[in-house]
């Protein structure tokens, strides 16, 4: 490519814009006679009448389009949503002109053109933020904007109806109380898993010893495949609960929420504790000599001195935490601890392919929301001259 | 012999033992089978599942590490700059994604058995080696680089003989992460009808036979356990060959 064109047509724009024109010409939408059938695929331009389908196509190309230039971040990123507000367009208008005549149990579900489409148009989105590299108050403002308008979008109706929106009314109940059982498994082990794991990293700072001995022990519980320890949690819990007396009248039991919680809670230590360490060992020594030099007990250094300083750092083993939990809840759903894992394994069952989707997306959209809030909180929490942006 | 060295040979003994002669440990198992249930798992030979389960893994790992490190050198090049905003983007937010749900989601595509699982290892598995390798390819000392430049090395020399070896620590940092994901993963691997170590845990969790579960817990976790552990020393050995730390 010439100089002269290559500053002006950004480069990653070219490739995922001619992504994005071959994507169109996959299946956007299947088809199908009941939920569990393959569905046969609709291309874009068949999904509904010309009236529907012209401007969706139009605002599809020109988000595609508006990812070509080289400068103008604002302009790309306002492409890209123009596009998935086409895409939405696209499935409001298709959904229902499907539908029509096609059957009581008939399907419509999200094609493979669909996904592409909507992971190149997120991807232009990116690329665009990432050169114009927000600050992380900007960060939340968008992450807020983008929650509110998605919840807005789902809300009012309008794609209830894909197939996927049908799985969801059928358990609309069930669907809340998995949610709440993921929230729970996922914060609830963070919380324990800090308030266990920040005294432990304190310690193990203070202590090499105990340090040598923790740290070695807590990665190599890390490295147990998660089927595995949920599944030896079963054992071990029936057994605490027959062998102690009380312990069953306390809600301790081999199967549920609390062997996944349990497992949950050990894998978390090691990023806990590990960061802390690392957290508080990042206070430079001359800063510390200082501290000392002005009376500090060691005691308020900790409190005045090494937690501030370190806080980026432990909070950042919070975001790994976090982010592992969520997906790691999911296995809950097979050792019957309920959560979104319910879903997916249940889906998996049934080879219901929405069904899955309605337990892995939700995970997945959750794991992206605390990934991004985590990311804005140890930025903000990082000393004024360090922080970029 | 060391006293890492001495435990190394007991956790690997002990494997072998449990997968060519599980029936030594069935007294052992004994109390956690129900009444009337078999205590050692014989559906499968437990040989053929582990080799499967190791087959996977591998074949997954080696095809991301080829596509990770090959995608962290084009970002890193001149040509190829333009793409490594976005690329950091993907690699953080990628990891975001449960290695369960890329699972369950290759399945509508690729039907059931071990392609969904292979697929599944290999896109989790390219994104921690693809964040190190770029982060090794982007940090290197500008000093070393001034040097290579100044006695003459061209560009693809600089990249074969100075800057991958400068790197491969963090690369294989990178590849031990993925690896132990992938372990897991792969259990988790056989809920979609791979031919994995998971089916033994999978078949004790339906059956409330717990003797299965703990047979296969015990399998895979010292399986990951040794893996890691070996990955950890090379990493180490190679660490010292090169004098960094």
């Amino acid at each position: 490519m010439p100089n002269r064109i290559k500053s002006i047509v950004s480069g990653p724009g070219l490739f995922f814009t001619g992504l994005g024109l071959v994507a169109l010409y996959a299946p956007f939408m299947t088809l199908a006679a009941n939920r569990i059938v393959a569905g046969e695929g609709v291309p874009v331009w068949d999904v509904a009448g010309p009236e529907a389908v012209i401007p969706g196509f139009a605002g599809l190309l020109a988000g595609l389009a508006l990812g070509l230039p080289a400068a103008w971040q604002v302009l790309r990123l306002t492409g890209a949503m123009i596009g998935i507000a086409a895409l939405i367009w696209l499935l409001m208008e298709g959904s229902t002109s499907l539908l029509e005549g096609a059957g009581t149990y008939a399907r419509v579900s999200l094609g493979s053109g669909f996904w592409c489409l909507l992971a190149i148009l997120l991807l232009l989105a990116a690329d665009a933020l990432s050169s114009l590299s927000p600050g992380p108050k900007m960060r939340g403002a968008l992450l807020a904007v983008a929650i509110v308008v998605s919840a807005m979008v789902l809300w009012s109706g309008v794609l209830t109806d894909l197939s996927i929106f049908r799985e969801y009314a059928s358990r609309q109940d069930a669907f809340f109380n998995a949610a709440w059982r993921h929230l729970g498994l996922a914060f609830g082990s963070l919380v324990v898993a800090a308030a266990i794991g920040f005294p432990l990293g304190v310690y193990c700072h203070r202590n090499k010893s105990l340090r040598s001995a923790v740290l070695p022990v807590l990665s190599f519980l890390q490295t147990i495949p998660s089927l595995a320890m949920f599944g030896i949690m079963i054992p071990l819990l029936a057994w605490v609960s027959s062998a102690i007396p009380g312990a069953r009248e306390l809600g301790v039991v081999g199967i549920g929420f609390l062997p996944a919680f349990l497992a949950l809670v050990i894998y978390s230590l090691l990023p806990v504790v590990a960061n802390t360490v690392a957290g508080l060992e990042a206070t430079p020594i001359v800063t510390l000599d200082a501290a000392r030099g002005m009376g500090m007990t060691r005691h308020q250094r900790l409190i005045q001195i090494q937690l501030p300083l370190g806080l980026p750092v432990m909070l950042a083993g919070l975001r790994i935490v976090l982010v592992q939990n969520i997906g790691l809840a999911v296995i809950a759903g097979l050792i019957g601890g309920g959560g979104f894992g319910t879903f997916v394994f249940q889906g998996l069952n049934q080879t219901a392919t929405d069904l899955i989707l309605l337990g892995a997306l939700p995970t997945v959209i959750l794991a992206l929301i605390s990934a991004i809030t985590m990311d804005i909180l140890v930025e903000l929490a990082r000393p004024n001259k360090m922080r970029h942006g | 012999m060391s006293r890492a060295n001495f435990l190394r040979v007991i956790v690997v003994s002990l494997l072998l033992a449990l997968v060519l002669r599980p029936e030594w440990f069935a007294p052992m198992f004994e109390p956690f089978t129900p009444p009337g249930a078999a205590v050692i798992y014989d559906r499968t030979s437990l040989l053929s599942l582990s080799l499967s389960h190791l087959g996977i893994v591998a074949l997954a790992s080696v095809a991301a590490i080829v596509v990770a490190v090959l995608l962290a050198i084009l970002v890193t090049r001149p040509q190829g700059k333009a793409f490594l905003p976005l690329s950091r983007t993907i690699a953080n937010m990628g990891q975001t994604f449960p290695p369960v749900a890329v699972l369950a989601l290759a399945v509508p595509m690729l039907g059931f058995g071990a392609g969904p699982t292979l697929v599944a290892l290999f896109l989790y598995g390219i994104l921690p080696i693809f964040e190190n390798t770029m982060t090794g390819l982007s940090t290197l000392p500008p000093a070393t680089m001034e040097a290579a430049r100044g006695i003459g090395l061209s560009r693809r020399q600089r990249l074969l003989q100075v800057e991958l070896p400068l790197a491969l620590p963090l690369i294989l940092t990178g590849v031990r992460l993925s690896v132990v994901i992938a372990i897991g993963t792969a259990t988790i691997g056989s809920t979609v009808a791979a031919h994995t170590l998971g089916e033994v845990i999978i078949a004790g969790l339906l059956t409330n036979n717990t003797s299965y579960v703990l047979q296969g817990g015990l399998i895979v976790g010292l399986f990951a356990v040794l893996i890691y552990d070996a990955l950890t020393q090379l990493e180490a050995s190679i660490r010292k060959r090169l004098g960094v730390k």
